[in-house]
């Protein structure tokens, strides 16, 4: 009872319209805190006080690292969560057999999606696990000349898409294993692993409106690919990946392959006009601005630029609104620049510059036109604290400088 | 069974846009409403009464999702982004 009334009021304390002091909202995020403390035996009148400042959330344009869930997948899920909680291998009772019937309805949705055979699908914590598994498979080959080729579909940082097709054909010919990481790929451009010969998939979750902590390896059957488990136990996912399989995850993933091939053709014919939006407002309004990655052979949501003579880092923080990113999420913790950029043979200078903007099925005009907006007001505004700028305004050819130590 | 009536698409199209207006969440909200306009443009010149029956039973379905979703985006709602001061417009 007491309990109770502590959680209606912190409850309330939550969800009460945010007052601001001054008026004015402040922008950032509100850390929320789940307070589980029972509190003292008497319901206090010194409860924590609401927050007395409103807060806005910056805009989201960083989907290489994650996405929000689709409404639809949540829907899937939420029975799962509640009342459908039975174990998927336990045989013997309806809770089992409805939990194993979605996942299974869930692999299939997930195979239908790459036009594989739901026996093909083994469902994993995510990509990087899958992707442990295909590589494993290297060393549990039997002939001392078998190998493994493994490729990103379309890469996190820029966008670039790889020749899958023909790299499947020369391996295919040569009898080599074909091993693809398509995080990004998946659901955002037509795949077919039969199409493209392609032998190993890796698949996200989170990257296509799902859910985080679950991914698929898909393994051909035919010809049989043999590989080795990364964990051991009860055998479960034909013994490939032992461990309960998550059903509310699985059938959030199922649900979000789903609702990929058919918001396929939509999404992408909208995020591609985004994408040439907000590039050619950006090229038209500042100089000196290079795109990485080739733009023929290019996925458009994910959009990597370098503004010459502004530091990237400072960059993001100026844009503080915009939630984006300057590589891949992976690497962001250290301050080396992107090994992609290094190895496309962008300058060191520019690699430091650039910003990755990430476009997805929820982002709308206004949020590109907001970023667009202060992405060239603060490029200006750093530009017009450089001294290198201000060099090269002059004239001067940064190349030629020798740069002397004091 | 009769097949559906135009006015009666109609009126799920409607009860459809009002339903999703009420997304707390900003991305979700102008995603539903536009997807819906658009969807709905998509398929005006279907003919096919087996067809349009099949379409309008998946919007009917749909419909309960986006219900239930918005109540749920209401329970866990949070703050407005910082875009949503500057422009009312909800398209």
């Amino acid at each position: 009872m007491l309990l109770r009334v502590a959680w209606r009021r912190a409850a309330v304390a939550l969800t009460a319209a945010p007052v601001s002091k001054s008026g004015v909202p402040i922008r950032g995020l509100r850390v929320r805190v789940v307070d589980h403390a029972v509190q003292s035996s008497v319901p206090s009148d010194t409860a924590p006080a609401p927050e007395a400042e409103s807060v806005l959330r910056p805009l989201y344009m960083d989907v290489q690292a994650t996405t929000p869930l689709d409404p639809r997948v949540l829907d899937a899920m939420l029975p799962y969560l509640v009342n459908y909680y039975g174990n998927p291998h336990s045989r013997t009772h309806a809770y089992g057999w409805e939990s194993e019937a979605a996942m299974e309805h869930a692999r299939q949705q997930v195979a239908s999606l790459i036009g594989a055979d739901s026996r093909e699908i083994i469902f994993t914590s995510g990509a990087t696990e899958s992707n442990n598994i295909a590589i494993k498979e290297l060393e549990a080959a039997i002939q001392p000349d078998t190998s493994l080729v493994s490729v990103m579909t379309v890469n996190n940082e820029i966008g670039v898409k790889q020749p899958i097709a023909e790299i499947g054909r020369i391996c295919s010919s040569r009898k080599v294993y074909f091993h693809t990481d398509a995080a990004q790929a998946v659901g955002k451009i037509p795949l077919d692993v039969n199409n493209l010969k392609i032998d190993l998939m890796s698949i996200s979750g989170h990257k296509i409106y799902g859910p985080k902590g679950v991914g698929a390896i898909y393994v051909r059957r035919r010809p049989r690919v043999r590989v080795e488990a990364l964990q051991s136990g009860g055998g479960q996912e034909r013994g490939l990946r032992s461990g309960t399989v998550p059903t509310p995850l699985v059938v959030g993933l199922g649900a979000a392959c789903e609702v990929a091939q058919q918001e396929m053709e939509y999404d992408h014919e909208r995020i591609s006009k985004l994408a040439e939006q907000l590039t050619q407002k950006i090229m038209n309004s500042l100089p000196d601005v290079v795109m990485n990655g080739d733009p023929e052979h290019h996925y458009p949501g994910c959009i990597n630029l370098s503004f010459a003579y502004v530091e990237g880092e400072s960059l993001l923080m100026a844009l503080k609104d915009v939630a984006l990113s300057s590589g891949s999420a992976c690497t962001s913790a250290s301050l080396e620049p992107s090994y992609v950029l290094r190895a496309i043979g962008t300058d060191e200078d520019l690699a430091h510059s650039s910003i990755r903007f990430g476009i997805g099925r929820f982002t709308t005009e206004e949020e590109v036109d907001y970023t667009v907006e202060k992405c060239i007001q603060h490029v200006k505004r750093l530009r017009e604290m450089s001294p290198l700028w201000e060099m090269v305004q002059d004239g001067i050819d940064l190349k030629s400088i020798q740069w002397t130590q004091h | 069974m009769a097949a559906s009536s135009r006015g009666q698409v109609l009126d799920l199209y409607r009860a459809m846009l009002r339903e999703s207006k009420h997304f707390n969440n900003y991305n979700y909200r102008t995603y539903a409403i536009r997807r819906i306009r658009d969807a709905f443009r998509e398929n005006k010149n279907v003919k096919d009464p087996v067809e349009i029956q099949t379409l309008v039973n998946k919007a009917k379905r749909d419909l309960e999702i986006i219900r239930r979703q918005v109540h749920i985006s209401q329970l866990y709602s949070t703050d407005k982004l910082v875009i949503e001061n500057q422009e009312e417009s909800r398209t």
